[in-house]
């Protein structure tokens, strides 16, 4: 009985492993793929003046592109049978990434690299490394990229009183899952609300709850936007705000994924609360600590509509981050070609940043546990 | 062995009574820091909420308790069309703000909608087979997917404005779902993946055997298990994408225009029309909020998805 379904798979899987029809398949996929350049090419004579027909924009390329995928999904299934069929799963995702990033950055790498300002009527003019220079020469850009070593730091503060947070959720309390709801909801709100909600309304100088609070505390003049230090304090604890719960859901997972017996043992050794915490719960928690923490620097990173919205990088460029900056630089002066160079440059720093932090953790981590 | 002696001895050295006392003041302590932090959480909601039904004077004097400080009026309501006395009457902010939300939903469901779809289908091959794309092994696929989400908004921003204008799909709706779903699409890989590792290979195997093909048996047999994992894949996606502001603010003008880009341009063209303002700031947190409460397991598997093994 069982030798017999053996066989028939096998049988079955032979018929799978070589696709039904593999001359099908390739020849759609070559012909798609024909299509596709074809069109591709037509638009770009008619874009680049060579030749009079043409579509009036690169709507109908996407078309194409689009069925050249599905081409290709199935040539892959008629030629490869089985593992065209496997393919299939990944192929999706992987084309429409490729197409909506790649095109992205290598033409993002061009106008990096070119004097394009669409308020001027000149059009785009290759320049060198004009750009480059100019963005070493620029004390704003410096200055918002020292700003975002601030933010950098604070996520510590942040992880320091989510962890407080996940130990509270995870002590031993009634009303859990209230208190859980409660603390997580400041996550779900849209940054921009929050900025109006928090920044606009609650710190407004005259009228704001937390101003009056201050005068209440013995601060005069309770204006949260005039000094650098305090103005970049109050961007970051809205930015906080919304953002610790998300720390402290991974903390308290990890706390909630301990072994009770350790916990136990400690008890029974006559360790205090303190020890207890730093001697076992913290060194335990190191693993999901560093991908809290590492997740939370990508995203901080990105940090943009808080700013953009309360401050506009105010007082001065002392709340700016490099991503508000360069939205400035795109939004009010239209300059694309610096503004491109700015961003590919962070880009290039984030990845090295990104590379250094997590092989300095990786290790970290081993060392530890 | 000396130590765990001379630890009883203190043990017992302390008194029942200094026991409770202690327990008591570590509870006020626990309990205070929890109210203390509920309050940090929940004010600014209850502030918004509040303020959307006050008065300019309300305001100005900082009153916080409805009917016992202030009375409540629809004031923020009505200014949007929303208050149930403008309710039947024509209202070009309500036509306004109605066509900015429904932007808003169309634009995030459907970059969710999508990115859970790609997403689970790449995070299903990942974990299921191995492949080899010129030097790329599974791996490397999984890591090209991944590492997008370092990318940072400003990166991609100019380049899609340029694309975008090409391509006719500036300041429309399906443009902005699909560089939402490629910024969430990280995230959804990342989720699903994790769900896909806890579902024994053996699952499909058997299906296999059954006779159903790898899509069969992805379709019928495994799917139905990963239901919790794509759920909260879709949450996270939508609260990601609900808030988006960035690609928002750059990409669109007039019709396409999210709920995020109404309110930023709400704040920077008023003076203290805070009533207005606070009605909708709160219709852009509340349908988040809502969720919030109610799939907050969700999203709290969704986010520690591959972080706690």
């Amino acid at each position: 009985m069982a030798d017999t379904t053996v066989i028939a798979i096998e049988r079955r899987q032979a018929a799978r492993i070589q696709g039904s029809h593999p001359r099908l398949g390739r020849g759609l996929i070559i012909a798609a793929t024909l299509l596709l350049l074809a069109i591709g090419l037509t638009e770009a004579l008619y874009k680049a003046g060579v030749t009079p027909f043409g579509f009036a924009n690169w709507r109908p390329v996407l078309y194409v592109f689009v069925i050249w995928g599905v081409a290709l999904g199935v040539g892959q299934v008629l030629s490869r049978g089985e593992a065209g069929k496997r393919a299939l799963f990944v192929l999706p995702a992987a084309l429409f990434t490729l197409a909506i990033v790649v095109f992205p950055t290598v033409f993002g790498l061009y106008i990096a690299f070119t004097d394009w300002n669409l308020a001027s009527l000149s059009g785009r003019h290759f320049n060198g490394i004009d750009n480059l220079v100019a963005l070493f020469n620029d004390p704003f850009f410096w200055n918002a990229m020292l700003n975002m070593v601030y933010y950098l730091l604070a996520v510590l503060v942040e992880y320091a009183i989510a962890f407080g947070l996940a130990l509270l959720l995870n002590a031993d309390i009634k009303a859990r899952k209230f208190f859980r709801v409660a603390f997580l909801l400041p996550f779900m709100l849209s940054p921009v609300a929050v900025s109006w909600m928090v920044g606009k309304s609650m710190m407004e100088y005259r009228y704001g709850p937390l101003a009056t609070l201050m005068r209440h505390l013995g601060w005069r003049s309770p204006s949260f936007f005039s000094d650098p230090w305090i103005a970049r304090i109050a961007v970051e604890a809205m930015d906080a705000w919304v953002s610790i719960p998300f720390i402290m859901i991974l903390l308290l997972a990890g706390l909630q994924a301990m072994p009770k017996e350790v916990s136990e043992a400690a008890r029974i050794d006559g360790a205090n609360g303190w020890q207890h915490f730093w001697s076992i719960t913290f060194p335990l928690m190191l693993p999901v600590s560093v991908t809290a923490v590492v997740l939370r620097i990508i995203f901080k990173l990105k940090l943009a509509d808080i700013v953009i919205n309360t401050t506009s990088g105010g007082p001065g460029g002392a709340t700016d981050t490099v991503s508000s900056f360069i939205f400035r630089e795109y939004h009010y002066r239209s300059n694309v070609g610096y503004g491109t160079m700015l961003a590919m440059f962070y880009l290039v720093v984030i990845i090295v940043f990104m590379t250094l932090l997590l092989d300095l953790t990786g290790r970290f981590v081993r060392r530890i546990t | 062995m000396a130590v765990s002696v001379s630890l009883d001895r203190v043990v017992t050295h302390r008194s029942d009574t200094q026991f409770a006392v202690l327990r008591i003041v570590s509870r006020v302590l626990i309990y205070g820091a929890l109210i203390l932090w509920t309050i940090i959480a929940l004010f600014p909601i209850y502030w918004t909420l509040s303020t959307s039904v006050k008065s300019a004077v309300d305001i100005t004097q900082g009153h916080l308790w409805p009917w016992l400080t202030f009375q409540p009026d629809w004031k923020g309501w009505r200014s949007l069309g929303l208050s149930p006395d403008t309710f039947f009457q024509p209202s070009p902010s309500r036509d306004e703000f109605l066509a900015r939300f429904t932007n808003s939903v169309v634009t995030s469901i459907s970059a969710s909608v999508l990115a859970v779809i790609l997403g689970a289908l790449a995070a299903y091959g990942l974990s299921r087979f191995q492949y080899k794309f010129l030097w790329m092994r599974n791996k490397d696929i999984s890591f090209f997917f991944l590492s997008q989400l370092i990318l940072p908004p400003v990166v991609l921003a100019l380049p899609f404005l340029v694309l975008y204008r090409e391509l006719a799909l500036l300041d429309t709706t399906v443009g902005l779902a699909l560089i939402y779903t490629l910024t969430v699409l990280p995230i959804v890989i990342w989720i699903m993946r994790d769900q896909f590792n806890t579902i024994p290979i053996e699952l499909d195997e058997a299906a296999l055997v059954d006779g159903l093909s790898s899509w069969g048996a992805f379709w019928h047999i495994i799917l139905p298990i990963a239901l919790p994992g794509m759920v909260a894949a879709f949450i996270l996606s939508e609260v990601l994408t609900w808030n988006e502001y960035f690609f928002a603010a750059l990409l669109t003008s007039t019709d396409a225009k999210t709920l995020p880009v109404l309110v930023a341009s709400q704040t920077s063209s008023q003076g203290i029309n805070w009533w207005t303002m606070a009605a909708v700031s709160t219709t852009a947190i509340a349908p988040l909020a809502i969720i919030g409460i109610v799939l907050e397991r969700y999203i709290v598997k969704g986010l520690t998805a591959g972080s706690v093994k």
